[in-house]
């Protein structure tokens, strides 16, 4: 039975192996899961996952597995897109409308439409209301697993279930390119970093000597390291304004990580697509702008070009002369994208966008076109990939 | 001394941490705590030893920390200096090697609790660098050729913020429990525990108060139960009554002694913006 359960959350995306089914096995055995399903559940719990991202789908499988449910992997494939519900609850809402939904009765509220939704959503997707039975059951942290398959979407206020949905959801959101911060950007930042330490040992190490010295009882034993210079350079290019002001805080924490983890960064900003100018203040942008050759012959060819841009524009902006919203340029966007390629061959694109829709602009595509591929999405796995392209 | 840990008069452990760290006690295996800032991941060994009556050792990781320093130590400095000096203590290379913390938990003549705090402050390496440690509770000395093995498996209770991939082969070996956030009536409980004095009326308000700003949707940093405890400590020392808390018409729009909850100004601006919206709205 166990095995099969296995299986299930194996094919339910969680990393469980052999060693961990052996454990809640010898677990058993000890006699520590048979008081009560809810023990047996949170003891399945605590052996089998090993990531709070993961509860979300072992509840379900729990849920499906042992309600002699068959079509768990179905009800997986269609996760609800946390960034969706993410996006409903507070993209769209400005501060003041979100200050308008406290004042009509607060998130239960905003709860109750959301519910709404979901239903909706699970209508189209799956046939019947056996999603939400199940979801309804889900044996979840605080609100708990249910052992008599009492349904809490049901016996509980329609309010109480949706507020439900969404703590459910919280779990979800810890799913899947996670949330940056900038820790967690100057960490992948730090591979570049490491990268630039290489060199020739010409520098005396002083306390690895003394150790060396000392182990061998005496004999000096001088020990050499690479200086610890920096080499790495950064030319870092960020896209502003319009479309991307969506974006600005998590480029702000880009920037601001970037900034604390390299010697050698110089920043300018462009607007949709660099042009023939550039500028380093975004508040002279219009008086003191910086030739984009300049900057090419100011800073050779071993900096490391990074741009930040989500690359969201009217095609027109890339490929006609004169495309800009701003100027008029006398050459297309394109061609200065290339000759900045040419400059800087090592090179890369970050675009805050989620990837998923980049196939539908279609100025990203082209873009990306002109990069060879080389645009990657501002999460973490996207940065570290962009960094191993650099 | 009870076998099995049920929480204590100073910490309130939900059914689901009972098992966990049931789990761990009995089948001595690691227990890799996560959860909120402010949950109590650091403080649950602490009351695990004290409520099973065990001795506790405690290991902080820093990101300088490696694995090498909680076996032992080879303290090569001295040894040299001792040998300038002509100390007969040279000859001994036992002299030099300085115990870690592990290694003290497995001397321990009884069975210990240890407590590895915040591992994914260190460095990527350093939990793969533990896992032969953790599995089988041994480490080979390399410069006085012994094996250090365990009398007694201690309970591992190791803590993480997240702010680090743990790698797989290293979960494998452990346990893993999420402290979740408390709901409201576990966080009645628990600051009864450590306001067993406290008003009722006073708590309602102050816990309601801080579950509206822990729901303020966009707050950089939201307020977590060690915060709560702090605010209610303040509270009280302060004597502020029940009602100046009820914000809806006091003058003041933010609660009195926020600093304590909100722990920067973008939040503290953000929530007064929302009560101030919220105070026109509501006219």
């Amino acid at each position: 039975m166990l095995v099969r359960f296995f299986f299930l959350l194996k094919s339910a995306g969680i990393p469980v192996s052999i060693t961990e089914l052996l454990t809640l096995l010898e677990a058993l055995k000890a006699g520590l899961g048979e008081v009560s399903a809810e023990r047996f559940y949170f003891l399945a719990r605590t052996c089998l996952v090993k990531d709070e991202r993961h509860y979300d789908r072992f509840d379900q499988a729990f849920a499906a597995h042992f309600k002699g449910a068959e079509d768990l992997f179905a009800h997986l494939m269609k996760e609800l897109p946390a960034d969706w519900l993410e996006k409903l609850a507070v993209r769209n809402l400005t501060e003041a409308e979100k200050a308008e939904v406290e004042a009509l009765g607060g998130w239960d509220k905003l709860m109750e439409t959301l519910k709404k939704r979901l239903e909706e959503q699970q209508g189209r997707h799956q046939g019947g209301n056996k999603w939400i039975g199940t979801a309804g059951t889900s044996p979840f942290g605080a609100y708990g697993y249910n052992p008599e398959g009492v349904r809490i979407g049901q016996d509980g206020s329609r309010n109480r279930s949706a507020v439900k949905v969404w703590d459910k959801r919280e779990f979800a959101n810890l799913d899947d390119s996670v949330e940056l911060g900038t820790r967690n950007m100057k960490l992948a930042l730090r591979k570049l970093r490491r990268f630039a330490r290489r060199g020739a040992p010409d520098e005396f190490a002083l306390a690895d000597t003394i150790e060396a010295t000392a182990r061998s009882g005496g004999w000096l034993d001088i020990k050499m390291v690479p200086e610890r210079r920096n080499v790495i350079k950064v030319l870092l290019l960020l896209d502003v304004g319009g479309s991307m002001d969506d974006h600005v805080k998590t480029c702000e924490e880009l920037f601001s990580a970037a900034r604390s983890e390299f010697k050698h960064l110089e920043h300018f900003y462009f607007h949709n697509c660099p042009y023939e100018s550039l500028w380093r203040d975004n508040r002279r942008r219009f008086n003191q702008t910086i030739g984009t050759m300049d900057v090419m012959r100011t800073y050779g060819t071993d900096w490391k070009l990074i741009f930040v841009g989500d690359a969201t524009m009217s095609p027109y902006e890339i490929t006609y002369p004169g495309g800009s919203v701003e100027h008029s340029n006398a050459e297309p966007g394109s061609v200065w994208l290339k000759r900045l390629m040419k400059a800087y061959p090592k090179f890369v694109w970050i675009n805050p966008q989620p990837q998923g829709g980049w196939r539908h602009t279609q100025s990203i595509e082209l873009i990306r076109d002109l990069l060879e591929d080389r645009m990657y999405p501002l999460t973490l796995g996207g940065l570290e990939a962009a960094i191993d392209a650099l | 001394m009870s076998t099995s840990f049920r929480g204590t008069d100073r910490y309130i452990a939900t059914e689901e941490l009972m098992a966990a760290v049931n789990a761990a006690v009995v089948l001595a295996k690691p227990l890799l705590i996560k959860g909120e800032p402010g949950t109590g991941k650091t403080l649950l060994a602490l009351e695990i030893a004290r409520s099973l009556d065990k001795p506790l050792f405690e290991w902080h990781i820093k990101s300088t920390t490696k694995a090498q320093q909680g076996l032992y130590e080879y303290d090569a400095v001295s040894r040299l200096r001792d040998s300038q000096l002509g100390d007969p203590k040279v000859k001994d290379i036992h002299n030099y090697i300085v115990k870690g913390t592990l290694w003290e938990a497995f001397d321990s003549e009884v069975q210990p609790v240890l407590l590895i705090d915040e591992i994914d402050k260190a460095d990527i390496e350093f939990p793969n660098d533990l896992l032969r440690e953790l599995d089988r509770m041994e480490f080979y000395v390399y410069e006085t050729r012994e094996t250090i093995r365990a009398r007694h498996r201690p309970v591992i209770i190791i803590t993480s913020n997240n702010e680090k991939e743990l790698p797989d082969a290293f979960l494998r070996r452990c346990f893993f429990h999420f402290i979740r956030f408390p709901d409201e009536a576990t966080m009645t409980q628990i600051v009864d525990v450590h306001f067993p004095q406290l008003k009722r009326e006073l708590l309602r308000e102050a816990l309601s108060t801080f579950f509206k700003i822990r729901d303020t949707p966009g707050l950089k940093k939201k307020p977590t139960t060690s915060e709560l405890l702090d605010w209610i400590k303040l509270l009280v020392s302060e004597d502020i009554p029940a009602e100046v808390l009820r914000s809806d018409d006091a003058k003041k729009l933010i609660p009195p002694l926020y600093g304590a909850l909100l722990k920067n100004e973008q939040d503290v601006h953000l929530f007064e913006q929302l009560l101030f919206l919220n105070r026109r709205n509501s006219r």
